[in-house]
């Protein structure tokens, strides 16, 4: 049977990661509800307004039930929105702003600057094969990591690309690019 | 703050970032506190305007760029994206907003044009811009200028979605139309769509912009904005609808979840429950067309 992952569909580039999900093999399916999840091996947390996914998420009772599932060690990959709701604690957030948690970290929120600083690069990140891409808009950085945490990419001297166990969070998107390495690394951790 | 290699401004973050208001909704906002009121709400971003198009309609006068001392206070309040209007054609305005920091640009018909024959060169700015289209020949002309996101304009100001509906459809029937042309066919729809050739035939392959589409113009409910997403749009706009309510927050929060729930009447259903007063609302057809502003921009 193949893999079913889920992308968290409140907002965001869902659509982007379910076409990079889906050409690696798995079948990939938007997610909206408890039930969905339940029917999921993995989770992705797309790129978005993290404050608007977080309280859609709160309203129709998806945090909690992603929370126990990232304590029962589901695999989960989050870019940039992604990344913020990834994060045990965040700085610059909305008043009262909450994640999942998960990832042993400090996210600072829009520390690239705003969308005119908004940029593209070209990144190595340990696990992955040549240069990657990088699309960062409005990205978080990570600012403190815990001791379980590996940093595998930086920029500007901060963590951009992360993984705790079975948790990865890029800053950027590697959803916007027809590139897929980055959403293998997350597979390959299954 | 970027690192040495890296590029700001280009194509990939302009349209990316309105990738990622995809789902969402965007809201007119005159004031800090109605900036807060919205981002609790559950918006993505919003527009940062001196008076929502229903009051610009019943004032009149010549409509411009806002204070920058209001952009700024606005920029202060919320930790979302904050986007601002420049008149069709002024660059200043556009220059003034970019210096302020402002997220996105709109090139807004809602405001009084300073050019009847020419839009910004879009090209020439870091800070991206979204345009409103009534059709998709207009949509392909600003995207020939740098449009990194489009809306349909929809009657701005009035409450009445009858607009939204036509311009949106009209969008997605003409990208369909596209789709179904063989190749030599291709030449003279660009010809028909007064749009360069490229773009034309590059829509005609991928079924759909290049960019973002969202919609705009009398949503003012939350069955509007579950409509306009049906009919195809990729997120809303909400202007007057929400602050010219009855109960504001409550109504925006409303217009969130269905933005998101679609597709899902059971939700839909609860969410549109004791919302109060929707504004009152004016018939575009009662507007005599001089004063329709969809039909400035060209």
């Amino acid at each position: 049977m193949p893999l079913t992952i889920g992308v968290l569909a409140l907002q965001g580039d869902v659509r982007e990661h379910l076409t990079s999900l889906t050409a690696l093999g798995v079948t990939a399916i938007g997610v909206r509800r408890v039930a969905e999840l339940d029917g999921c091996d993995g989770l992705v947390l797309p790129g978005g307004e993290s404050t608007t996914i977080a309280k859609l998420a709160r309203i129709f009772d998806l945090d909690d039930a992603i929370r126990s599932r990232i304590a029962g060690q589901m695999p989960v990959f989050g870019t940039c929105a992604g990344m913020i709701l990834l994060a045990d604690r965040i700085r610059d957030g909305a008043a009262g702003q909450e994640t999942f948690g998960g990832i042993d970290m400090t996210v600072r929120r829009n520390a690239f600057g705003r969308q005119v600083d908004s940029f593209e690069d070209e990144l190595s990140v340990t696990g992955v094969a040549g240069p990657v891409h990088a699309v960062f808009i409005r990205a978080p950085w990570v600012e403190e990591t815990g001791p379980g945490v590996e940093v595998l990419a930086t920029a500007s001297d901060h963590p951009v690309v992360v993984r705790q166990g079975p948790l990865l969070a890029t800053s950027f998107h590697p959803e916007v690019d027809d590139d897929g390495r980055l959403h293998r690394l997350f597979l390959e951790g299954f | 703050m970027a690192t040495e290699t890296s590029t700001t401004g280009t194509p990939g973050v302009k349209r990316g970032m309105a990738e990622m208001l995809k789902g969402g909704v965007i809201m007119d906002v005159v004031t800090p506190d109605q900036a807060k009121i919205a981002e609790d709400a559950g918006a993505v971003a919003v527009m940062a305007l001196e008076r929502v198009p229903a009051d610009i309609r019943a004032q009149g006068g010549v409509s411009r760029m806002s204070d920058p001392d209001m952009i700024d206070g606005i920029i202060e309040a919320v930790s979302i994206p904050v986007m601002a209007k420049a008149r069709i054609g002024h660059f200043v305005e556009a220059q003034v907003l970019q210096s302020l920091g402002v997220d996105y640009i709109d090139e807004s018909e809602v405001l009084t044009p300073v050019d009847y024959e020419n839009h910004i060169d879009k090209w020439a700015f870091t800070v991206p811009f979204v345009c409103g289209a009534t059709n998709l020949g207009e949509a392909l002309r600003r995207i020939t200028e740098g449009a990194a996101m489009i809306r349909s304009k929809g009657e701005a100001g009035t409450g009445d979605a009858s607009n939204a509906v036509t311009h949106m459809r009209t969008l997605r029937s003409q990208i369909r139309r596209l789709a179904t042309l063989s190749a030599d066919e291709l030449y003279v729809a660009a010809k028909e769509l007064q749009a360069p050739y490229e773009l034309v035939k590059e829509v005609a392959g991928t079924g759909k912009l290049p960019v973002v589409l969202f919609t705009a113009g009398g949503i003012a409910t939350p069955a509007d904005a579950a409509l306009m997403m049906q009919l195809g749009a990729e997120g809303v706009f909400v202007g007057s609808g929400i602050f010219k309510s009855g109960n504001p927050a409550q109504r925006a929060e409303a217009i969130v979840k269905a933005t998101t729930f679609f597709d899902d009447p059971d939700v839909l259903a609860k969410v549109s429950r004791g919302l109060g007063e929707a504004m009152v609302g004016i018939n575009v057809e009662d507007i005599p067309q001089p004063h329709r502003l969809a039909e400035r921009g060209w």
